[in-house]
């Protein structure tokens, strides 16, 4: 057994635990400059955030301990129980959970409220391990996919039906494990595809987006056949189709505004030239037409959804964030603050509990989903621009151990951990800075709460655990 | 096969530094290229402090204070700062339920958890003398001394009006004023607020990360001094009015008294009253509806806003009109024909001096008819309307029907009707002088109010002139207003006059007046009583008078609710007020006494008849 430890010590990666030593330091830093009024009295207060975020950063270090004493074989054989286990609660939560700001994603056990979505985190980035590193499982068959797929999707589900799409979103993150264990590509080019149409889709009228995919379409034909007659007949039908289409609406249907009428013709000349398509034996001319078929329809169907399905003030967060409202003082509130906060810090900051923005409730919010503003308040750009960095190295520290893998359940773990801190770090700094809607989700080890910096430590210390045992293990 | 996904690691690092990368650049504009969050974080950190001004002194004509400011404490908190502490203990201090307390210190903490905010208002000094020992065992409160406005002598409160926090349409209709200022909500307060309130000023500092202040911004360079308010001097006379309120105790009804020569008011009461204090301070709210629901409408100004029939002081109107319009002479008689209008006994009445002092009723109805009845037409219908409306352009220059603008922000203007008001009420050609003839003795549908009955009295008084009545003789630093300097003289030949006074004589000092009980012992009192009808109980007793009858010292009109004859009630209040006026003593004890004992308020629930024209 104490070899066995020793083993372990010596093949522990310090640069990590070196990265996750400097975080809790400077998160609690900021937690305590967000949080304490600067009277000496109150500083050591039991009741304030940065004494409460101390006792969690102790009860962090004893699981830290409790990790590195359980055999490294556990967390593949338990892992589908820890799962089903996660998902019970995440149900619980739904059923007595305490509501929380409009969610309902907490179990309150008197002296401690206890967030399952934390856990829900580690738990279905072990099963996806778990099922991966299956033997004879492929990615690459659709029906495996969905399999995979299905375990992210119900955690997901419940953790919406709780409210908390932050949460939820996150676990979009475990696509990027899929597609670096053998998922088609198509479907990261689907998934990118989408999203760039749908915010497209907000900025400017569809008849244009719609237009311009039309004019591509051509461009690319045109490249592609080097013949003008060709794409003079690929311009004609179309063209056609849609100038008929306007005078039967402008005549008698009076019904069909601009990009309906736009789709539907586009739609019709390559369904009208598709037996042709199909007889050239043109892939490149088929997934073309594909592509710009399904991106009208896609394009038509948001459309509807963000019009008749999206509440009002969902649109109103999606289109702040696209500039598309000036409002200081309505939905953009806290995201003007927040920038306020961060800019007034400077090249090098205001100074440890200097910050004048970050107190005084100016931020909502302060020591939980907006601490960042404390950091680039107080420790200015050399502050801010030193925690990103440490994120990025630390997220790909984890893909470069997850690669030096000799297990596969190792390694999609690995990757696991990467996308969730990564999602958490994209999501929360983006939200912060205004580059994304304001979505309320902790920043890993900088957010004060029990639940989050206990999850963080959990989910990064399991993969620490299983890479220093990394050369033992052979499956 | 995994050699083959293992190039895939690439795209994802890249998507993660390339993530990075835009988050570092954007926090590089944020921080360092743009300027703009800098200036708003600049406004985030600078504390703006208002400077609250003293609100103008309102001093009476003698430099007595009748309205000054005195100080009451802002219990204040700083939610951040509190520390544990017996709730109880201090709930009961302050005189509330430890609920309440809760709540309030509930609603500051959502305020904000490091800006001090109001916890509880207005403390007297006196509270805050019992509270201030304990008040540093409560960590996080603190006393914010505030001027508030107080009247040491408990007078005019209908006059002075009263002073609260602003409203919320106020706040947005003018700039200057922000929620929790204070302004003038009533009487001179009101209608003076621009020069009583001055003008605030502004202090800004700039605030550490601890919300502690730490220096004026650029050395006070955008600071605003504040500008004291302007002294007020009233025309009130402060023991006349605490006289007039001493005698009109237990009645209802109102009481103006101004000097001629310059038509200051000297006195205006209004009964039922009240303590002007009780309308500052935390409990404004409680007493003002408090006030609102007590019968008799004690929020109500009388003297300003009540339009009575003016009864019988209107034939000294009647008079001076017909004399002008040359219908009667000096000496025309009529008989005291009672077939005509009721009457009570007298001597038939030999010439006008004669019919004021005797106040017949049928005389006036002659004289009326032929104002009204002038022969231009044929048909009598035809030729009323066209002598009511010569009638009404001639009463009218006694200021009736018409709001006089004494310096309060509102005022009843009264009524005279003319042909298109029983034109409207009857038809066009369908009334004629039979329809109207009560107008002849001041009853039916004229309404006066009080203070124009004064100055219509000051008018007899000036014998022909008179300046708009008023209650300010001097802002500070600016003196009398322009509008109060300007003589108003009326268009009657002045030997009118003298007949018109001596009747008015006759009335109190003559065997046979109607107002015997309002001699005074030594002076010559020339008044006229006037007794309003009124459909709803006992009829308004009203005195109109003015002493001495050579250069008057001061005019004055009474009026008594449902108290009955003129003379019986009102004539001694009026001439008591002119005597403490004159010779600042009551020579004859019992008639003083006979009215302080009176208590002339209807015991049921009437309702009342403070406007003539319904
Ligand atoms: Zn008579």
């Amino acid at each position: 057994m104490i070899k066995r430890r020793y083993n372990i010590l010596k093949h522990i990666d310090w640069i990590s635990v070196l990265i996750y030593l400097l975080f809790m330091i400077f998160g609690w830093i900021s937690i305590l400059s967000s949080s304490w009024n600067g009277e000496k009295s109150t500083l050591f207060d039991f009741e304030s955030r940065q004494m409460k975020q101390l006792i969690w950063i102790a009860v962090s270090l004893v699981f830290i301990f409790i990790i590195f004493l359980i055999d490294s074989k556990f967390f593949s054989v338990f892992a589908y129980l820890l799962y089903g286990l996660s998902i019970l609660s995440l149900i619980a939560a739904l059923f007595i959970g305490k509501e929380v700001s409009g969610t309902k994603a907490w179990i309150d056990f008197g002296f401690f409220r206890f967030q399952p979505s934390e856990l829900a985190k580690i738990f279905t980035g072990l099963a996806l391990a778990q099922l991966i590193s299956k033997y004879n499982f492929d990615l690459q068959k659709l029906k495996h996919l969905v399999i995979a797929f299905l375990f992210i999707l119900v955690p997901m589900g419940i953790i919406l039906l709780q409210n908390d799409t932050g949460s939820a979103l996150v676990f979009l993150a475990f696509i990027l494990v899929f597609y670096r264990e053998g998922m088609n590509q198509t479907f990261l080019f689907i998934v990118f595809l989408a999203i760039g149409l749908f915010v497209l889709s907000l900025l400017i009228h569809l008849y244009w987006i719609i237009g311009g995919l039309a004019l591509i379409a051509i461009i690319f034909f045109w490249l592609n056949e080097k013949s003008n007659k060709q794409t003079i007949i690929a311009i004609l039908i179309p063209a056609t189709f849609v100038t008929g289409l306007f005078f039967f609406n402008a005549l008698v249907l009076h019904k069909l505004n601009l990009n309906t009428m736009l789709s539907i013709g586009i739609i019709a000349a390559i369904i009208v030239l598709l037996p042709n398509i199909i007889r050239f034996k043109r892939s490149n001319i088929i997934v073309l037409s594909i592509i710009v078929a399904s991106s009208v329809l896609y394009l038509n169907t948001i459309n509807f959804f963000y019009e008749e399905v999206l509440r009002q003030h969902q649109r109103d967060r999606i289109e702040h964030l696209l500039g598309m409202k000036e409002d200081p003082l309505g939905i953009g509130y806290n995201v003007n603050q927040s920038k306020i906060a961060i800019g007034s810090g400077g090249f090098s900051g205001k100074g440890f509990l200097n910050g004048t923005q970050t107190k005084f409730d100016f931020v909502p919010e302060q020591s939980t989903d907006f601490i960042f503003c404390t950091v680039g308040e107080e420790f200015g750009f050399l502050g801010s621009a030193f925690v990103v960095i440490l994120f990025v190295v630390l997220i790909t520290r984890i893909i470069i151990m997850a690669e030096r893998q000799r297990s596969k359940f190792s390694r999609v773990y690995g990757y696991a951990v990467a996308s969730i801190f990564f999602a958490h770090f994209l999501i929360n700094l983006g939200m912060t800075i205004g580059l994304m809607p304001v979505i309320g989700i902790p920043l890993p080890f900088f957010s004060y709460g029990g639940s989050s910096f206990m999850g963080f430590t959990i989910l990064l210390f399991i993969f620490l655990r299983l890479d220093a045992n990394r050369l033992e293990v052979f499956r | 096969m995994n050699k083959h996904f293992e190039q895939r690691k690439y795209l994802i690092l890249g998507i993660i530094i390339i993530t990075g990368l835009i988050i570092l650049i954007k926090l590089f504009y944020l921080q360092i290229i743009n300027e703009e969050y800098k200036v708003s974080a600049l406004n985030n950190s600078q504390r703006h402090i208002i400077q609250y001004p003293p609100r103008g002194i309102i001093y009476d004509r003698d430099s007595n204070i009748l309205a000054s400011n005195t100080v009451a404490y802002d219990i204040m908190v700083i939610p951040g700062q509190v520390k544990p502490f017996d709730t109880v203990q201090f709930a009961s201090q302050l005189n509330i339920s430890v609920k309440k307390f809760k709540q309030r210190l509930l609603k500051a903490r959502h305020y904000s958890y490091f800006k001090a905010s109001v916890f509880f208002k207005l403390l007297s000094a006196k509270e805050y003398a019992s509270f201030q020992e304990y008040i540093h065992h409560y960590r996080g409160f603190y006393v914010q001394p505030r001027l508030v406005r107080d009247y040491p002598q408990k007078l005019a409160p209908h006059v002075l009006g009263d002073v609260g926090e602003v409203g919320k349409k106020m706040v947005e209709s003018d700039d200057y004023y922000q929620a929790g200022d204070y302004i003038g909500l009533n009487g001179l307060e009101k209608y003076y607020e621009k020069e009583l309130r001055g003008e605030k000023g502004l202090k800004i500092y700039l605030v550490d990360a601890h919300n502690r202040i730490k220096e004026s911004f650029h050395d006070g360079m955008y600071d605003k001094k504040p500008v004291a308010g302007k002294n007020l001097i009233c025309t009130i006379d402060s023991r006349l009015q605490a006289y007039g309120k001493k005698l009109m105790r237990n009645k209802l009804g109102g009481l103006v008294a101004i000097e001629p020569k310059t038509g200051e008011i000297l006195a205006m009461v209004s009964n039922p009253n009240y303590n002007p204090n009780i309308l500052i301070g935390r409990k404004r709210g409680y007493y003002y509806d408090s006030l609102l629901m007590t019968d008799h409408k004690p929020l109500f100004n009388r003297a300003v806003n009540a339009a009575y029939p003016p009864g019988s002081t209107f034939k000294v109107a009647q008079a001076i009109v017909a004399l002008d319009e040359g219908v009667i002479d000096v000496n025309t008689a009529f008989s005291c024909n009672k077939a005509l209008i009721g009457c009570h006994n007298h001597p038939n009445a030999s010439s006008i001096t004669e019919a004021i002092q005797y106040s017949c009723n049928p005389y006036f109805h002659q004289v009326f008819k032929r104002l009204i009845q002038r022969g231009y037409e044929e048909s009598v219908f035809r030729d009323s309307p066209l002598g009511l409306d010569l009638w009404k352009q001639k009463i009218s220059n006694f200021g009736f029907g018409s709001r006089l603008d004494i310096g309060l922000p509102s005022v009843n203007p009264g009524f005279i009707p003319g042909s298109d008001y029983y034109n409207r009420l009857y038809g066009e050609y369908r009334w004629a002088f039979s329809t109207i003839y009560s107008l002849s003795i001041g009853q039916g549908e004229i309404g006066v109010t009080p203070v124009q009955l004064a100055n219509f009295a000051s008018i007899i008084a000036n014998r022909g002139w008179y300046y708009t009545p008023h209650l300010i003789k001097r802002i500070e630093e600016r003196g009398l207003e322009t509008k109060y300097k300007q003589k108003h003289v009326l268009p009657f030949d002045t030997s009118i006059y003298a007949p018109v006074v001596d009747g008015m004589e006759g009335t109190v000092n003559g065997d046979i007046g109607t107002a015997r009980l309002a001699r005074i012992e030594g002076i010559i009192l020339c008044g006229k009583t006037g007794t309003a009808e009124n459909p709803h109980g006992e009829d308004h007793s009203i005195f109109m008078a003015f002493a001495p009858k050579e250069n008057p010292q001061i005019a004055i009109a009474v009026y008594v609710e449902n108290s009955g004859y003129g003379g019986t009630w009102a004539g001694p209040i009026a001439s008591l007020m002119a005597e403490k006026y004159l010779l600042d003593t009551i020579q004859v004890k019992w008639k003083e006494d006979r009215i302080l004992d009176a208590e002339l308020i209807p015991k049921e629930e009437k309702e009342e008849t403070t406007s003539s024209n319904d």
